[in-house]
């Protein structure tokens, strides 16, 4: 395997992990401090047991984003040096910002969140929990704004000089839509894997008529906050769609197996391709879908992969230029079928809660529900990345061209396992973490530092 | 503001992000590796990690904002050094990883082998960080070869030479000291004393190493050349702050220890950033191709740019972190109630 492949797979599966966590950090933050505002407005001790237990998963959690962020933030310059060179002098601002304005802020709350109970007032204790919500929300921010510039350059010019990339306008990369886009998207998203996880956890809990009470509260809140959540991901993903048409028309076309030009574009509800993942054996379509899709009507053109590629070997030189269809077509679909399931549950959930779900049969598998938004929150990233290959800048930089030269290959199998073996054992410890403290149940949670023997937990089970 | 002087501001500034990294993490990184030596039944352990729990993760961010103001500031630096020290920094990455989910995760869990293999991540990656930032710097300091296209042509070995090495093995030291200083300034009872004897005696090391790299600083690099046999008041503290340490350690007065191991790394830092200046990476290949602050920086918009953003946010930060350690200056027992971490 040569060092572009092998560089290319640690950063994907680099990121992947880390966007397995940051979402729950994301959403759970505001759970939490919602909560503790109630306990702290009302002294209702349901709510401050609420905001313990809920805390405490998401401190387990929020453990796996702080530590494996830091990676990100290196392997800019140590895989991708050529990337860094190119366009550092605009890439480089939102991730400086980041650091100054977001985490400070989230890692100094955090540990006056953490440590500072019963040692300063509840006031400041409430306002650090808030502070943390805020930052890492705002952490996401600047971080896919840096990434929206990367899928829609805005406010550079070539220098011709310096043989890069430069910033003309800060003001375009902070107000850039796609950044924006992609925020409103990953904040509900974060809403709606909080509102999952909570929504699985109340309902083992309450099958087991174990603190039914603060369950039930919890329960209603998540399916309210996950409806709403999921509606919004719904929403801000159609929006995102009709800018995707206009600036990146490739990502549009391959995630719908669209071969040639049409109008109106049809939707692909079944294509089989070939083993390259490139190429169409059979596909049955609905007219019209697509062009909705792409332009909110139902008979606008949609230009297909063969034209755009094309076009591109005209405008860029030659090269392939479609991505891995087999990748961008399916992960749309799981993204988007698993964003509508999870808004009828959460009506589901509604319409349930009008009468006493204690008894319900179905409770006995909401547990499961849990994986949901981890699955389609893997395929939009997997999805908004690969579709647009080969560029890692759209139009601007090819991914071959922003490699690090003087990395080989026996580098890149050290780190790259060495990530796997860390990565992976530090996923076995938060899933012992995570589900021996949600088994547990508030009573446990209620200890800072907790000190449950192993054996009452498998009592309670 | 001319761009000269936005090039020599972002210099600085990086500078002061990574002394105030070196400060505040170098206690954390000392306290890490004293731990399992240090504590020897789990109340004290934990004790000990309670000095730093609720720090260590705020203090590690100004490493992230030195990196993030080296891309944004120094592309071309940012660039080089990663992608040419990469194994060194997967290394240390390695270790920032195992040590900060061990602070979150070792007590989490009431079984003993749970614990122990823990504190040992905290002790391994904080040694394997503190002395790869050393080897690190010494390397800045030394001069790494670097190809006329500003391309690192070295590897891991490269950087393992004696004098990168002898730069490793001081800050290990000195980030022992200043460790144990902290933790006798924190701790109640026992485990002060214990902290208080074992500062007395890594002390004595910390000085012979120190005294080893500044002899070794004349042969290497080419600050001789640069600022003469008498290099200045900086380095002359950075030296002088460390001996008084142990007058202070033997005097019983943990604040002063504290704040001389404190001043004696702020110092050597700032020595560091002087050889280099204005250079940002030397190139021991051929001086010409060194990369400078000047033709290694960002354009004149972004750090125009990113000043106005740090002039406002720079204090912000400084204030509420410093408020925090206000709040949290009570000393620490290994009474198992009080206990967070």
């Amino acid at each position: 395997m040569d060092p572009i492949t092998l560089s290319r797979w640690q950063f994907g599966l680099t990121t992947v992990y880390h966007f397995l966590f940051v979402p729950l950090t994301l959403g759970m933050g505001w759970f939490v401090a919602y909560m503790q505002t109630r306990y702290y407005q009302t002294k209702d001790e349901t709510f401050h047991k609420m905001a313990k237990f809920w805390g405490k998963l998401f401190l387990i959690n929020f453990a796996i984003g702080v530590v494996t962020g830091i990676v990100q933030e290196f392997q800019f310059g140590m895989n991708w040096s050529e990337y860094s060179r190119y366009v550092g002098d605009i890439f480089g601002a939102p991730l400086a910002i980041e650091a100054l304005l977001a985490f400070f802020m989230e890692s100094t709350f955090m540990g006056i969140w953490i440590f500072g109970e019963g040692r300063v007032s509840e006031k400041v204790h409430l306002t650090s929990i808030w502070l943390v919500a805020i930052s890492s929300n705002l952490s996401a921010l600047l971080i896919l704004l840096a990434n929206g510039w990367m899928q829609h350059p805005v406010g550079y010019v070539i220098n011709q000089a310096t043989g890069r990339a430069e910033l003309v306008d800060f003001f375009a990369l902070v107000t850039n839509p796609k950044g924006w886009l992609f925020f409103g998207h990953t904040i509900a998203a974060g809403l709606a894997t909080a509102s999952f996880l909570i929504l699985g956890v109340s309902a083992y809990h309450i099958v087991r008529k174990n603190n039914v009470e603060l369950f039930k509260r919890s329960f209603q809140l998540a399916a309210i906050v996950g409806l709403v959540g999921s509606l919004l991901v719904i929403i801000d993903g159609h929006s995102q769609g009709q800018y995707v048409y206009q600036t990146q028309p490739m990502k549009m076309a391959s995630i719908e197996a669209l071969w040639n030009t049409e109008q109106p574009a049809s939707f692909s509800v079944l294509t089989i391709g070939d083993l390259s993942g490139k190429k169409e054996i059979w596909s049955l379509r609905i007219p019209g879908i697509t062009s909705f899709l792409a332009c909110n009507n139902f008979n606008c053109a949609v230009q297909g992969v063969n034209d755009i590629q094309t076009q591109y070997q005209q405008q860029y030189g030659p090269g392939d230029y479609i991505p891995l269809m087999v990748v961008t077509y399916w992960a749309f679909r799981f993204m988007f079928l698993i964003g509508f399931l999870m808004a009828f549950l959460t009506i589901f959930f509604l319409f349930a809660l009008r009468g006493n779900i204690e008894k319900a049969k179905w409770l006995n598998w909401v547990p499961w529900v849990i994986v949901l938004p981890y699955i389609s929150n893997m395929s939009g990233w997997l999805l908004t990345e690969m579709g647009r290959q080969p560029w890692i800048v759209q139009g601007l930089l090819k991914v071959q061209d922003a490699v690090s030269p003087n990395l080989t290959t026996v580098d890149l199998l050290i780190s790259l396992i060495g990530y796997v073996v860390v990565y992976g054992s530090l996923a076995g410890a938060m899933f012992y973490l995570m589900r021996k403290y949600a088994i547990a149940g508030p009573d446990a949670a209620m200890h800072e530092s907790v000190d449950v023997e192993p054996a009452l937990i498998g009592a309670q089970d | 503001m001319s761009y000269e002087f936005l090039q020599i501001l972002w210099f600085i500034l990086i500078g002061v992000l990574w002394v105030g990294f070196y400060f505040l993490e170098g206690f954390d990184f000392g306290v890490g590796m004293l731990l399992p030596f240090l504590g020897k039944k789990d109340e004290e352990r934990r004790a000990i990690i309670n000095t730093i729990g609720s720090v260590w993760d705020g203090n590690e961010v100004w490493l992230l904002t030195a990196g993030g103001a080296t891309f944004a500031a120094f592309p071309q630096w940012y660039a080089t050094m990663f992608s040419g020290f990469y194994l060194a920094l997967f290394l240390l990455l390695v270790g920032l990883i195992i040590r900060g989910i061990s602070f979150e995760y070792r007590s989490k869990d009431a079984n003993p082998a749970w614990r122990n293999r823990f504190d040992w991540m905290i002790a391994i990656g904080s040694f394997l960080v503190s002395l790869l930032l050393g080897t690190a710097f010494a390397n800045l300091a030394e001069g790494v070869p670097i190809d006329a296209k500003m391309m690192y042509t070295g590897n891991l070995f490269t950087l393992l030479n004696p004098y990168g090495l002898l730069g490793g093995l001081t800050t290990v030291s000195i980030f022992l000291v200043h460790g144990a200083n902290l933790l006798s300034l924190k701790l109640e009872g026992d485990l002060r004393e214990r902290a208080h004897a074992l500062s007395k005696k890594i002390w004595i090391v910390a000085v012979i190493l120190d005294l080893l790299l500044v002899v070794a600083t004349y042969i290497f690099t080419d600050v001789y050349a640069r600022l003469g046999t008498n290099p200045g008041i900086v380095p002359a503290t950075a030296v002088i702050t460390l001996l008084l340490t142990g007058l202070f350690i033997n005097r019983k007065q943990e604040g002063w220890a504290f704040i001389m191991t404190g001043l004696s790394i702020v110092f050597t830092q700032i020595t560091y950033f002087m050889i280099m200046f204005p250079r940002v990476m030397i190139s021991n290949t051929n001086p010409d191709w060194s990369l400078t602050i000047y033709n290694a920086s960002s354009s004149q918009y972004t750090l125009t740019v990113m000043s106005i953003i740090a002039l406002i946010f720079v204090p912000i930060v400084l204030a509420y972190q410093g408020w925090t350690y206000y709040m949290f200056r009570k000393r620490i027992s290994a009474k198992k109630e009080t206990l967070v971490y």
